[in-house]
């Protein structure tokens, strides 16, 4: 089976033997969770309530002419509130393996539609988690050697200093010094910390390995558990391998005040950044009244997971086709 | 003041940093999972060459250098200052030693370059990638020798030194690469 050439844009922009890859890989997957009694689930991908995240941007899609009633909805960027519906109803352990959406620029590394798996364990805090993602991981991709470091260890070995305790100034000074342009932005400690972050370990290695980064800054706690501390941190942490970002967990915050508040964070900072008002799904908020049963969740890129370990140059490479190039649209640079 | 934003950012695209102008050699978008997209690029100075990293903030907008890229034929020098005509109007600009660089040793008169002009200013000019010139001082050639690889230095009427294979004579019109600054072949007389 032939790639994709300029020629001929009818094909796929994945190799034959890719192909193969991708699906061995998906049973690999499927093999782990049944060896592990973790129940599949699959939640509808089309719901009438999109994602409050700041960070991500929603598809909204309609149902057509002539059909009533008339859908409109939100092409779920993950399955995320769906999932805590049913482990707020007693689903025990669940994982789900499939598509999500996200709207972003075309790049190496993302794609707009993307194979995301997703995975609750009840009982488990954030270090049982890793070794759990860590155990998935080994399956797909052998020979990975991992490590774990603190947040602020890491931070303080590449720029000496805390992220926790540095001041705005010292932290825009550090930013300066590593090339780092934030314009408006330029008092945003939780930006300059992610363009730090970012700056540190989202670049391409093919040669590196597994690294853990966990105890976030408290500005990045999205919905995480805060431990007190000194000094506190979030309870959240990132895979990163061959500087691609693989997957992101945390240990849930299950009391529903503390959701409320977090959401209500997440609302004020949409505002700030002037993002378009988006309702936090009601029948979400129900089942967290309800109660989320202690947990720890992790959403874990596959078409990345796909990358490490093969000559993928480009995230296309590992995929049929590319949805931004069926619409002609090509990666910037 | 015309500006980019970062969506506008790809390979060849010219921008002003810290006043000096420089031309994107690698876009890369990174977003930390829940996080902020950032778009990093590579950019090479337009005067220096000197290639830096930068990382910008989705969404942020740079300053649009006016650079353009211009053929101009290299007509003579007074020592300080270069001088080019374009073929098709006739117009006349001088570039200057910094911007010259290590052009200068490949030119003789005539070349047709490629000149970057900034604010129609150029600031930096590039010899065409094969030029002909002139031994103008070699040791005397091996007879006969064609095969054995080795090399002797060679002035060229230019000014430029290269390696040469050791049969070729002063005096010899020489096809070089100025991209790596090698010998290519002989060349015929006009």
């Amino acid at each position: 089976m032939l790639k994709k050439t300029e020629q001929q844009s009818w094909r796929p922009s994945a190799t034959h033997s890719a192909l193969c890859r991708r699906a061995q890989c998906l049973r690999q997957i499927r093999n782990y969770f049944f060896a592990e009694g973790v129940l599949e689930v699959d939640t509808p991908l089309l719901m009438p309530w999109g994602s409050t995240d700041p960070s991500l941007s929603n598809f909204f899609v309609e149902s057509g002419d002539g059909v009533e009633p008339k859908l409109r909805g939100y092409l779920q960027t993950s399955p995320e509130f769906a999932m805590k519906r049913l482990l707020a109803a007693g689903s025990g352990d669940i994982y789900q393996l499939g598509r999500a959406f996200r709207a972003e620029q075309p790049s190496r590394h993302h794609l707009p539609e993307f194979v995301l798996l997703e995975w609750y364990r009840l009982g488990y805090n954030d270090h049982r988690l890793m070794d759990d993602v860590q155990a998935l991981v080994a399956c797909v991709v052998p020979g990975l050697s991992f490590t774990r470091r603190r947040y602020a260890d890491v931070f303080f070995e590449a720029f000496n200093i805390d992220p926790h305790e540095a001041s705005l100034a010292a932290l825009m000074s550090c930013a300066t010094n590593a090339g780092i342009e934030l314009g408006q932005s330029a008092s945003d400690r939780s930006l300059i910390l992610e363009a730090l972050f970012s700056s540190l370990f989202l670049r391409p290695d093919r040669a590196g390995d597994a690294l853990f980064v966990y105890d976030f800054p408290v500005e990045q706690a999205a919905y995480a558990r805060i431990a007190a501390g000194p000094p506190a941190v979030a309870q959240r942490f990132e895979l990163i391998v061959g500087g691609l970002e693989i997957a992101n967990g945390y240990f849930e915050v299950v009391e529903y005040t503390e959701q409320m508040d977090r959401h209500n964070e997440e609302k004020s900072r949409r505002d700030r950044l002037g993002l378009p008002f988006v309702e936090l799904d009601p029948r979400f908020i129900e089942a967290m009244q309800a109660g989320l049963p202690d947990c720890s969740g992790v959403a874990l890129g596959v078409d990345r997971l796909l990358m490490l370990g093969s000559m993928a140059e480009s995230i296309q490479d590992t995929t049929s086709f590319n949805p931004y190039e069926e619409y002609g649209i090509g990666r910037n640079g | 003041m015309a500006s980019y934003s970062t969506n506008q950012f790809k390979q060849g695209l010219k921008i002003i940093l810290d006043g000096d102008p420089f031309t994107i050699v690698d876009n890369d978008i990174v977003k930390p999972g829940k996080g902020q997209a950032f778009n990093r690029i590579k950019v090479r100075n337009l005067k220096s060459g000197r290639v830096i990293e930068k990382t910008y903030k989705s969404g942020e907008s740079v300053e649009a250098a006016d650079v353009v890229e211009t053929d101009m034929e290299y007509s003579y020098s007074d020592g300080d200052s270069w001088t080019f005509m374009n073929t098709e109007t006739f117009e006349q600009m001088t570039a200057s030693a910094a911007a010259m660089g290590d052009t200068v040793k490949w030119l003789k008169g005539q070349e047709s370059c490629t000149v970057t002009l900034w604010n129609d200013e150029p600031i930096s000019v590039v010899a065409p990638n094969f030029v002909t010139l002139r031994i103008t001082e070699t040791d005397p050639g091996v007879r006969g020798d064609t095969a054995s690889g080795g090399t002797k230095p060679a002035v060229l009427e230019s000014g430029a030194v290269v390696k040469v294979p050791l049969f070729v004579e002063q005096g010899e019109l020489l096809k070089i690469d100025t991209r790596t600054g090698e010998y290519v072949s002989r060349a015929k007389e006009d």
